[in-house]
């Protein structure tokens, strides 16, 4: 009786295999503007909260002048490309973070019953176009920190920032990816990765040699916060570095987002197997 | 055809699932399933019952690829189900009664559309099984509705519907039925009558409901703490339990215990006997001898059938095997 029934093969082909993850990621997008009204203030208020970080920022500026060798000036371009980094990764893999109710709610089995790979399923379920209001805070404080810097025009400029907004991104991304990976022995951990995901975030839009010692440790290199924004601008400005950070670490801003995917990776490797119970 | 389209659609040696759980302060170490030995042949229907906790969910699991079996083996469709689980996954649908797998803030229609690009169906194949589906299961009233707006009995629909949607040799069911008012119960399990009729699909399903296991199984498979307590047919598990039904009868005016029926037993009475409770084996006897036997005796005004209860059966023959 089961051999009048043909075999159900994979789809041959790029196009095709990525057809499945096309298909939900477009039906997501399309939910999400399906109400004009709530999805502009979706995005009006994601944009509000970019602006109210970026008004932190100034109000800090507004009581010294200058801050770990940096003036507001500098500041805004390491803030703009670190916003527009964390924002898009945000947009991309943010909502990873609803990992521990797809736990709790035993749905997560749902993903292992279809035949893609679970994380790259994870990954592509959702995606949260109201961060594109965020990001594009961050796209103009980019815009007017390059402007304003003092950065020289060039390529070396334009490739630092390309290095540097790409290896952000993919450094915030594998960091999600991390904080997901964790989930699986946490469940109720979200308040503790929430706060190297966010934390990172704060941290990356601020000059690093102001962090003390251990802070430098944590968030200079094992969550490489440092290579997302700040280590690139440095660079690009030709800025002297600091103890721990010197200026040619900006262009090693890729090896910070392999670093950041290897530990994401490793963590949400060590979660399925936590999870499946094949052992650690 | 390959070879691991003819061999059983489930074989399981010594399968077992340890957990650690933490006991107060201790952790200790729970067997929810425990040296597991199971073989099904395709088309074949099975029922997997046994208490809550005795181990069925763990054991799907295990099928299916989302659990790690601690010792001994497992293949489904001939697959490995933790190192294939992506082929395994075309082949096998599951339906969880408790939890859906639908896009609850999408229109029915659309959860489809994306099930079918996640299982690769070409647009024929999509459009005709979608057809198919959407008429055996009465779908075409709430295709645009949203998950979320569902009804129970609707929502169950639309989960079979989108379990089935790739056309799956093994169809897993865990709990379909629960939940359901009659009509629905009854619906869907003709569905899936017709379904094993014309594909040769394979069921497994759980149930608390004796009506699931006697209309939809041919195999019956009964799990205690991990382990097979029963693997028969109904008539066989009947006679181990001697599952009797059971009439209950009000009559018009109060009267003496209904004792010496025909094929009944009387079990008891209310109000002086004016409730009265037969048990009758529906293989010696039918409901409607009974009643004629009762109504020579008393006036009856009003009757109800009681079905064998799922946890009664298996208490039984918990009892039996200990």
């Amino acid at each position: 009786m089961a051999s009048t029934r043909a075999l159900r093969r994979p789809p041959a082909g790029l196009r095709a295999r990525l057809r499945p993850y096309r298909v939900v990621l477009a039906s997501r997008a399309r939910s999400q503007r399906a109400y004009r009204t709530s999805f502009a203030m979706d995005l009006g208020g994601s944009g509000l909260i970019g602006l109210v970080e970026l008004a932190e920022v100034w109000v800090l500026f507004s009581n010294v002048t200058v801050l770990g060798g940096m003036g507001f000036r500098q500041i805004l371009l390491v803030f703009g490309m670190a916003d527009l980094a964390f924002s898009m990764a945000d947009l991309s893999f943010g909502h990873l973070d609803s990992l521990p109710d797809y736990l709790r709610a035993g749905t997560l089995d749902a993903f292992y019953l279809r035949p893609q790979p679970l994380l790259l399923q994870l990954i592509t379920s959702d995606v949260s176009l109201r961060r594109l209001a965020r990001a594009a805070v961050g796209g103009a404080a980019l815009g007017i920190g390059l402007a304003v810097s003092g950065a020289p025009w060039g390529p070396r400029t334009a490739a630092l920032l390309v290095i540097g907004v790409a290896s952000g991104y993919a450094t915030f991304a594998g960091l999600f990816v991390w904080a997901a990976g964790l989930q699986f022995f946490l469940l109720d951990g979200a308040e503790m990765t929430n706060a190297f995901v966010y934390g990172g975030r704060y941290a990356a839009t601020q000059p690093a040699p102001v962090w003390s010692r251990p802070l430098k440790l944590v968030f200079g290199f094992f969550f490489p916060m440092a290579f997302t924004a700040y280590l690139p601008a440095v660079t690009m400005l030709g800025l002297p570095g600091s103890a721990w950070l010197p200026a040619w670490l900006g262009w090693c801003a890729p090896v910070a987002a392999v670093w950041s995917w290897a530990m994401g990776l490793l963590c949400w490797r060590w979660g399925v197997r936590h999870y499946q119970g094949g052992g650690g | 055809m390959s070879a691991i389209d003819q061999g059983p659609i489930i074989e399981t040696d010594g399968l077992t699932r340890e957990f650690r759980v933490r006991d107060g302060r201790r952790r200790r170490l729970l067997t929810a399933v425990d040296g597991l030995t199971v073989r099904v042949e395709p088309g074949a229907a099975v029922g997997y019952i046994g208490a809550n906790g005795a181990g069925k969910s763990t054991t799907i699991k295990m099928l299916t690829g989302i659990l790690v079996p601690t010792a001994g083996s497992v293949r489904t469709c001939g697959l490995r189900p933790v190192p294939d689980r992506r082929r395994l996954a075309r082949q096998v649908g599951v339906v969880f009664g408790q939890r859906s797998q639908l896009w609850w803030d999408l229109p029915v229609r659309e959860s489809f559309r994306i099930l079918a690009a996640i299982h690769a169906l070409t647009r024929a194949e999509e459009a005709d099984r979608t057809a198919g589906l959407v008429e055996q299961l009465e779908l075409g009233g709430f295709l645009s509705v949203p998950v979320r707006q569902l009804s129970l009995g609707q929502r169950m629909r639309a989960e079979v519907a989108a379990a089935l949607l790739h056309s799956p040799r093994l169809v897993i069911l865990d709990e379909p039925t629960i939940g359901l008012d009659v009509l629905s119960k009854q619906r869907l399990r003709e569905f899936l009558i017709s379904e094993r009729r014309l594909h040769g699909t394979t069921l497994l399903l759980t149930t608390h409901d004796m009506g699931d296991v006697e209309r939809l199984c041919d195999r019956i498979l009964v799990i205690d703490h991990g382990r097979l307590a029963y693997d028969g047919d109904l008539q066989g598990l009947s006679r181990t339990v001697g599952a009797q039904r059971v009439l209950v009868v009000d009559l018009a005016a109060p009267a003496p215990d209904l004792t010496g029926l025909d094929g009944a037993v009387h079990l008891s009475s209310e109000a002086g006997g004016l409730r009265q409770r037969l048990a009758f084996d529906a293989e010696q006897t039918t409901a409607l001898k009974v009643l004629a036997a009762v109504s020579a005796e008393a006036e009856v005004l009003d009757l109800a059938v009681e079905e064998p209860d799922i946890e009664d059966v298996v208490r039984r023959i918990y009892a039996e095997t200990r």
